[in-house]
């Protein structure tokens, strides 16, 4: 099926107005030892049904039928019906960026709703269109800083997301930037002490995150001082929204910038992607925003409407002196995530927010109770928390999958000085009696 | 296409004018007229050092942007805070009320070696798109 | 000639969600909790405690105010999209349908990989087809849009330089390339330096052989290029760029001229990323989310970002052993559920049925600039593939521009083409069919613009006053800039209420 409606005949009209006797003239222009002489050595096209075959049998080799306590960036939630019926919209998604307003209101209204909506999330004051996801959010917003500080140096605590440290490094690294790590303490949130040891007149941000990588919530209070005391930005980087439904956002806690991740705004996991990158800011840093924003204007007539704006920054436009180089962002994920946060509300919000914190703590607790597992660090935390197996960890999680659990992410090739400890998350999704399965095969194998 | 005798021009389509001590710079009006209404001016701080060739700041249209870069090098004695509220003074009167900002020349011999009204409209005449 | 185009539902205005609903009304349902809230030990002063301004909507106004608002959009579903450099092609039903799949969709990245060898399994076949079309020998998924794929190329590029203790500090640029190219490698702490394009609408070996040098890191380029030419002397420049060690970078974009046709790779190309959402009938969601896969030769592998997808007999892993690579461009593998739908599509399509893609691509562009020479001026004469690009020239005596030629083109019920790029072109109206349109279709749209061509003649003004059949008129986009309103702010009730 290749979706050609053209049939010979219609080809050969085609041919006919244009002289030619067959479509290869169309490409005669090009130099012979330029061009294919033999097909692709790929398999011939397959019909619809035999096609959905093969993709249904590969999607069976992935097990959905597991007891899961991953969360590490991802995070499965609950999605409502009507988030996937309203974003599956085809007016919605097989419509291009909306470079002409008249006709593409739809796309614009909604992303403006995104954007106000993200702002009541983080707390922040503007927000464009959305970004990759949560690490290349926070990579821009290092780049952010640096074009709004005219500084260099990036500090990020390592209580940030690995995944998203290691996509900072490597923006930084490739325009010739220093990062440098602030560690965490015992209690496993960042060291005040050593952050305000190490930022300085050259530092232009510091990359903290909330709740953080071990699930703790930080205490931002504590460090922001410090950071702007030397003049540099705090970007508040995150990975779940979903705890703005119960701690403070980053906004409220002082962040010039708020990074991260959207996901769990009515988007599965997918394997990885495609995720939201949510990047909000200060109104005062709101022209050195990357990639795509929405505004408000008015028709000739004087209607309300909503326009691309501030393209000036973009890269279609500065080219090489553009605030970034994107163009395609997520569309279409910012839309799922104004509906399911329109959905939800602030009463949702709420609800799930205490959902997700009420699991956790009933895990946290009855994991505590089993010997042989203890937790990692005792501090308040939303939805994930990190155990410690001080005997053997490796053999813990393979029994586990033995019973169709995934119990949590094994930290050992992220912190080495963690390599006997586990992050669990609960959210929603998980069952009590799902977690007290857990507990019991958790309390079975280590005993 | 206004060209004023009396200031100079530069191959970004800046002029510049001596205005006592100060050097006053700004955007042609065929720098205005390609760029489109003007919606931001980034303009640098007082006090600021700059040198001749580097870029101090940036004019925005809705279709465009323009680095605007300093034919002189110096400290940027005073700036248009107009431009703020009033962009649109760089597309009614590029010369007058659209001024960009005022340095204290560094070298002020360096005003000379810029083009004269003549030189810059043949410049201009020169410059079109390919196709 | 057209009827005229009415409107769905009426055009209703539609307020902005916060204006709608109640206090109390709501969408959806949660079971309540069994320790009451903040029960951990979360000290207050964590504790959020704003929440104004969030919408209250019923599950009915929720579904009609977006409904509506779909209804205000434009889309390659409800009509045809000539969009240069876009690819808008018909995006595939049963593709969604793949991606919807529960074991693709609700896969977790940190899922231990004898949990998801499907998604993995999906991946490196992915990559082996993508191999395969582009003549590379090693792919990477992770960037999530083009512009992310070329930013990927360009570090890779940097690292291997590095990686031999040189430091090239250029990358040659043609002046027709689009605009993610410089940005992309201004990021990577590259200078652009632009290349002209001859006089025929494509590079000249020559002008090339002028400007590569030792300090240059490589030259990027599309091919067919944004005036839809394809760069014959690619070969030539290739050998010219290799001799000074430099590599030869291919913005993929327009990769649906070619498929089956040329192989990048074969022809002296070193890395070249994709379009999932172009190429691929990914949909373009609105503005993304797209994916950008690179394809490089052996000899820029070691600098791929990680994880790579190994492959051992029947079974598949992430590996992260790989010393020298870049590190990660995004989190996790990359946008896998887009490269779902691309791999679909590239099952469905088969090697022979990519070929007669890119062939109907070509032919209905060919067509559309046959029909279109007499109206609309063609500024370069060189055979095109996929896309060509005309001016305003002719409509100029009239005083109609591009933009209102675009505008007038709304009230006939079609997208407007891509306007004002590529910046070579005065005025530059680029059309690209792709092959998903009909004879019918295309004739239809020659009609239209047949008609809009005499209107500029005899009735410019209902040119410079188009569109009038849309939603709304033309939007004063200096006032949005100068003065940005980006969000929606609650406003104190007068009177109390």
């Amino acid at each position: 099926m290749d979706y050609v409606p053209n049939t010979d005949k219609d080809i050969a009209s085609m041919l006919r107005t244009l002289g030619m006797d067959s479509i290869e003239e169309c490409f005669e222009h090009i130099p012979k030892g330029l061009r294919l002489d033999g097909p692709l050595a790929l398999e011939d096209g397959l019909d619809e049904l035999r096609l959905v075959r093969r993709m249904r049998a590969m999607s069976e080799r992935n097990a959905d039928d597991c007891s899961s306590f991953l969360g590490g960036g991802a995070y499965r939630h609950f999605i409502p019906s009507v988030v996937t019926h309203l974003a599956g919209r085809e007016e919605f998604y097989t419509a291009y960026t909306p470079y002409q307003p008249e006709i593409s209101q739809g796309t614009l209204q909604s992303i403006y709703e995104y954007q106000t909506l993200m702002c009541m999330l983080t707390g922040m004051d503007a927000s464009n269109a959305s970004v990759y996801d949560g690490a290349t959010a926070a990579a821009e917003a290092t780049l952010m800083a640096q074009r709004v500080t005219k500084r260099n140096r990036v500090l990020v605590s390592r209580t940030v997301n690995p995944e998203y440290r290691a996509v900072i490094k490597t923006y930084a690294e490739a325009g010739s930037r220093e990062v440098a790590e602030v560690p965490f303490n015992e209690r496993g949130t960042t060291d005040p002490g050593a952050l305000s040891s190490l930022v300085d007149d050259g530092t232009a941000c510091v990359v903290l995150q909330s709740p953080n990588y071990f699930g703790l919530i930080e205490e931002p209070g504590l460090y922001e001082k410090a950071v702007h005391g030397s003049g540099a930005l705090l970007v508040g980087s995150f990975s779940e929204p979903l705890a703005f439904g119960m701690i403070r956002p980053p906004g409220d806690y002082g962040a010039d910038i708020a990074a991260g991740e959207g996901q769990s705004l009515g988007m599965g996991p997918g394997y990885g992607g495609p995720f939201l990158g949510i990047l909000g800011c200060s109104s005062r840093f709101v022209r050195n925003l990357p990639g795509r924003i929405v505004g408000k204007t008015v028709d000739m007539e004087g209607r309300t409407a909503f326009v691309l704006t501030l393209t000036a920054r973009e890269q279609h436009i500065r080219r090489e002196h553009s605030t970034s180089n994107i163009c395609t962002n997520q569309g279409l994920c910012a839309l799922t995530a104004a509906v399911y946060l329109s959905a939800l509300g602030a009463d949702g919000l709420r609800q799930v927010a205490a959902l997700n914190h009420d699991r956790a703590e009933y895990a946290r607790k009855k994991i505590q109770e089993i010997r042989g597992a203890e937790l990692a660090f005792d501090g308040p935390v939303f939805n994930e928390f990190t155990i410690r197996v001080p005997g053997d960890l490796h053999g813990l999680y393979e029994r586990c999958l033995e019973e169709r659990i995934i119990p949590g992410i094994p930290l050992e090739n992220r912190y080495g000085e963690l390599g006997d400890c586990m992050l669990v998350t609960v959210t929603e999704m998980n069952s009590l009696e799902g977690i007290d399965t857990f507990c019991g095969v958790l309390g079975k194998i280590l005993s | 296409m206004n060209i004023p005798e009396n200031l100079r021009y530069t191959k970004e389509h800046e002029w510049a004018a001596k205005e006592g001590s100060l050097v006053t710079i700004g955007i042609t009006d065929y720098a205005q007229q390609s760029l489109g209404d003007v919606v931001y001016v980034e303009m640098p701080e007082t006090g600021a050092e700059i040198s001749s060739g580097e870029s101090f700041g940036a004019v925005e249209s809705v279709k465009a942007a323009s680095d605007i870069f300093s034919p002189v090098s110096g400290e940027v004695a005073d700036i248009n805070r107009e431009l703020d509220e009033h962009p649109e003074y760089i597309n009614r009167s590029p010369y007058e009320k659209g001024w960009i900002v005022r340095v204290k020349p560094s070298d002020p011999g360096e005003l000379d070696a810029l083009m004269n009204h003549e030189s810059y409209r043949a410049f201009v005449l020169k410059e079109s798109e390919k196709y | 000639m057209h009827e005229k185009i009415g409107i769905p539902n009426l055009a209703i205005d539609e307020p902005l969600i916060f204006e709608l609903g109640n206090s109390g009304r709501h969408s959806v349902d949660f079971e309540k909790t069994v320790l009451s809230p903040g029960s951990g030990d979360i000290p207050a002063s964590a504790l959020r405690s704003d929440f104004d301004g969030f919408p209250e909507v019923s599950q009915v106004e929720l579904v009609r105010h977006f409904i509506r608002l779909s209804q205000y959009n434009y889309s390659v579903d409800t009509g045809f999209y000539p969009l240069g450099s876009c690819t808008m092609k018909y995006n595939p039903r049963v593709n969604e349908d793949m991606a919807g799949l529960a074991g693709f969709a609700s896969a977790h990245p940190e899922q231990p990989a004898t949990f998801c060898q499907g998604a993995l399994e999906l991946m490196h076949r992915l990559q082996r087809c993508l191999a395969e079309i582009t003549g590379m020998d090693r792919v990477t998924l992770q960037p999530a849009a083009g512009a992310h794929g070329e930013l990927t190329g360009m570090m890779m590029i940097r690292a291997f330089f590095r990686d031999r203790g040189e430091t090239r500090s250029k990358v040659l640029i043609p002046d027709t390339a689009h605009g993610t190219n410089p940005a992309s490698v201004a990021m990577c702490g590259f200078s652009a330096v632009p290349v002209s394009s001859g006089p025929k609408g494509y590079l000249e070996t020559g002008d090339v052989l002028e400007l590569m040098d030792e300090d240059t890191a490589a030259i990027m380029i599309t091919n067919p290029n944004t005036l839809g030419i394809f760069e014959r002397n690619i070969a030539d420049i290739a050998d010219a760029v290799h001799d000074k060690g430099g590599f030869v970078y291919c913005d993929g974009a327009n990769l649906n001229a070619l498929m089956g046709i040329v192989r990048f790779g074969d022809i002296g190309c070193d890395l070249m990323h994709m379009n999932l959402h172009k190429t691929f009938s990914t949909p373009h969601g609105g503005g993304g989310p797209g994916a950008g896969p690179l394809a490089v030769k052996e000899v820029l592998a070691p600098y791929l970002p990680v994880p790579l997808i190994s492959r051992t007999e029947d079974t598949y892993n992430l590996d992260y052993d790989l010393p020298k690579s870049i590190g990660k461009v995004r989190s996790f593998y990359g946008n896998f559920l887009i490269c779902v739908r691309a791999y679909a599509y590239i099952l469905a399509l088969g090697g022979s049925g990519l070929r007669r893609v890119s062939e109907n691509a070509v032919l209905n562009a060919n067509y559309l600039r046959k029909k279109l020479e007499e109206d609309y001026h063609l500024p370069v004469k060189t055979e095109t593939l996929h896309e060509c690009v005309f001016t305003d020239r002719k409509q100029h005596g009239y005083g109609v521009s591009t933009l209102d030629i675009a505008k007038r083109l709304i009230d006939y019920g079609y997208h407007p083409p891509t306007i004002y790029f590529p910046l070579v072109v005065s005025g530059a109206l680029m059309v690209e069919p792709t092959e998903t349109e009909s004879l019918q279709t295309l004739d239809r749209f020659v009609d239209a613009m047949h008609a809009i061509a005499r209107e500029a003649r005899e009735k410019p003004d209902l040119l410079k006053n188009a569109p009038g059949l849309s939603k709304i008129t033309r939007v004063d986009e200096v006032a949005a800039a100068r003065k940005p309103v980006l969000r929606w702010i609650k406003q104190e009730a007068v009177n109390g209420e």
